[in-house]
């Protein structure tokens, strides 16, 4: 299908793009990638009156290095980061998960805030973003404010963000020594939604796991250091608690199973760091 | 700052297969469109118009991407290529193109234009790449028709004739021709 009629601003500045927000209120929303929107634009799911093109705003392209994180502007898409030299050694979490976003084809043109935006709660970006207890910087023509991603995702492709702000970028803690990072997913196809997504940190003092594909969230829990049975028993609380519910791809059983089985998988395997042993990290399992 | 009403048409200029081309669109003029029925460059196909199937894939700028998931209005200044800019004249296969017809990569054609550039911007950056990896470009795009396995040897065997290796055959010295 094709989209419904809207007005279109191709911002130059950032301080053009939050005008527009300002000007347009709810009728607005940002266009970056295109790669989420414009689904929903071609089916009609959404109609807004002005798109905000910020791809064109030079100061969103770089991503950087700031106080133990790395920076990632609403222009950066997501193949340009994947091919950062270090992301592996900065952001091993990410650089496993990126690879499952999509296609080459789709992540020529993505970019990490526009999935972070979409908030689909199967999604990687977010998935990640959680896990590392990332943060999401918002920014309104007078006002600017810094979310954590936990308190961003408030629900099925519903975030904390307000009409008239856009994400402006969003922030990664980079990797700490001692600690195990380790990603898995489980799709039909390579490139699909995930059914069920993990994201495993690992450190002396815990082990956290996040899970993509089940609640109507990325969510996060965080263990103390178990095993055996009591590690089974502490997933098996986690994966109830999802609310796992079936649909046309997998069951809700299944999704529990997932939960519980790739769930001990990167959670065992990020471990191995803080007992000294190397991980799989960047070779994410292709399940 | 650019502001486009959304009832009018409105010019975009951007290189065509290295050719200065200009359109008029509507704001919300998908570069499908724009394509097929602004300048009739049929060429590059339309299959679900949301991103899944791959058919419309164009390279904007040198990187393979949906064309049903960019706007028209997006792409000024831009360069972009498709399937009309494979072959070196009329009458003429390019190297990936004679490969997929040696190789009986493709049998309605609808998915090819699409795959034939993605594979071919891929190769422009990566003229060794692992089967793996053109695996996952092919992974890209859904074909109905050929199981995936001859596009992936057509591929294979292009980036070696393009890196210079291998007896390169001429299309009618194929022995399937
Ligand atoms: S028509 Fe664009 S991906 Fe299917
Ligand atoms: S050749 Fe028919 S869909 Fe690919």
């Amino acid at each position: 299908m094709k989209p419904a009629s809207f007005g279109y601003v191709r911002a130059e500045s950032l301080e053009e793009a939050l005008d527009a927000l300002r000007q347009h209120g709810p009728e607005a929303r940002i266009i970056a990638g295109g790669q989420s929107l414009m689904p929903m634009l071609n089916m009609r799911l959404t109609k807004p009156a002005m798109l905000v093109d910020v791809m064109r705003i030079a100061a969103l392209k770089e991503p950087h290095v700031e106080k133990g994180a790395l920076v990632v502007p609403a222009g950066v898409r997501q193949a340009i980061l994947l091919e950062r030299p270090k992301l592996a050694d900065d952001l091993p979490l990410l650089a496993s998960a990126l690879p499952w976003v999509g296609h080459i084809q789709t992540r020529a043109r993505g970019t990490l805030c526009g999935s972070v935006a979409h908030a689909d709660p199967s999604a990687e970006i977010p998935l990640c973003l959680v896990a590392l207890e990332g943060e999401v910087r918002l920014r309104a023509r007078r006002k600017a404010r810094r979310i954590t991603a936990e308190a961003f995702f408030t629900g099925m492709m519903v975030t904390e963000k307000a009409d008239d702000e856009m994400i402006e970028a969003i922030a990664y803690p980079l990797r700490r020594r001692g600690t195990g990072y380790s990603f898995a997913e489980v799709g039909r196809r390579h490139g699909d939604f995930a059914i069920v997504a993990c994201a495993a940190v690992v450190d002396s003092a815990r082990m956290r796991l996040a899970i993509g594909g089940v609640a109507d969230r990325p969510t996060a829990r965080d263990f103390p250091h178990l095993d055996g049975s009591a590690l089974d028993d502490a997933l098996n609380a986690f994966a109830w608690d999802l609310g796992a519910g079936d649909d046309l791809h997998a069951t809700a059983r299944y999704r529990r199973d997932l939960v519980r089985s790739l769930g001990r998988r990167v959670l065992e395997d990020a471990a191995k760091v803080t007992k000294g042993e190397t991980n799989r990290e960047a070779a994410p399992c292709r399940s | 700052m650019p502001q486009l009403d959304a009832k009018g048409r409105h010019a975009v200029a951007f290189t065509l297969n290295g050719r200065p081309a200009a359109v008029e669109v509507e704001t919300r003029t998908l570069l499908t469109d724009a394509l097929r029925h602004g300048l009739g460059a049929t060429g590059t196909h339309v299959g679900c118009e949301h991103g899944v199937c791959g058919a419309c894939t164009v390279s904007i700028d040198g990187v393979p991407a949906r064309a049903c998931l960019t706007l028209a209005v997006g792409i000024e200044g831009c360069a972009i290529r498709t399937v009309e800019g494979l072959a070196p004249e009329p009458g003429r296969l390019g190297s990936l193109q004679a490969a997929f017809r040696r190789h009986h990569a493709l049998q309605c054609g609808f998915c090819t234009a699409g795959i034939l550039v993605s594979l071919d911007a891929y190769l422009a950056l990566r003229p060794s790449p692992s089967r793996r990896e053109i695996t996952e470009v092919v992974g890209g795009h859904l074909c109905r028709c050929t199981g995936y396995a001859p596009i992936i040897e057509a591929a294979l065997e292009a980036a070696a004739e393009l890196r210079g290796e291998g007896p390169a055959l001429a299309p009618s010295e194929n022995a399937h021709a």
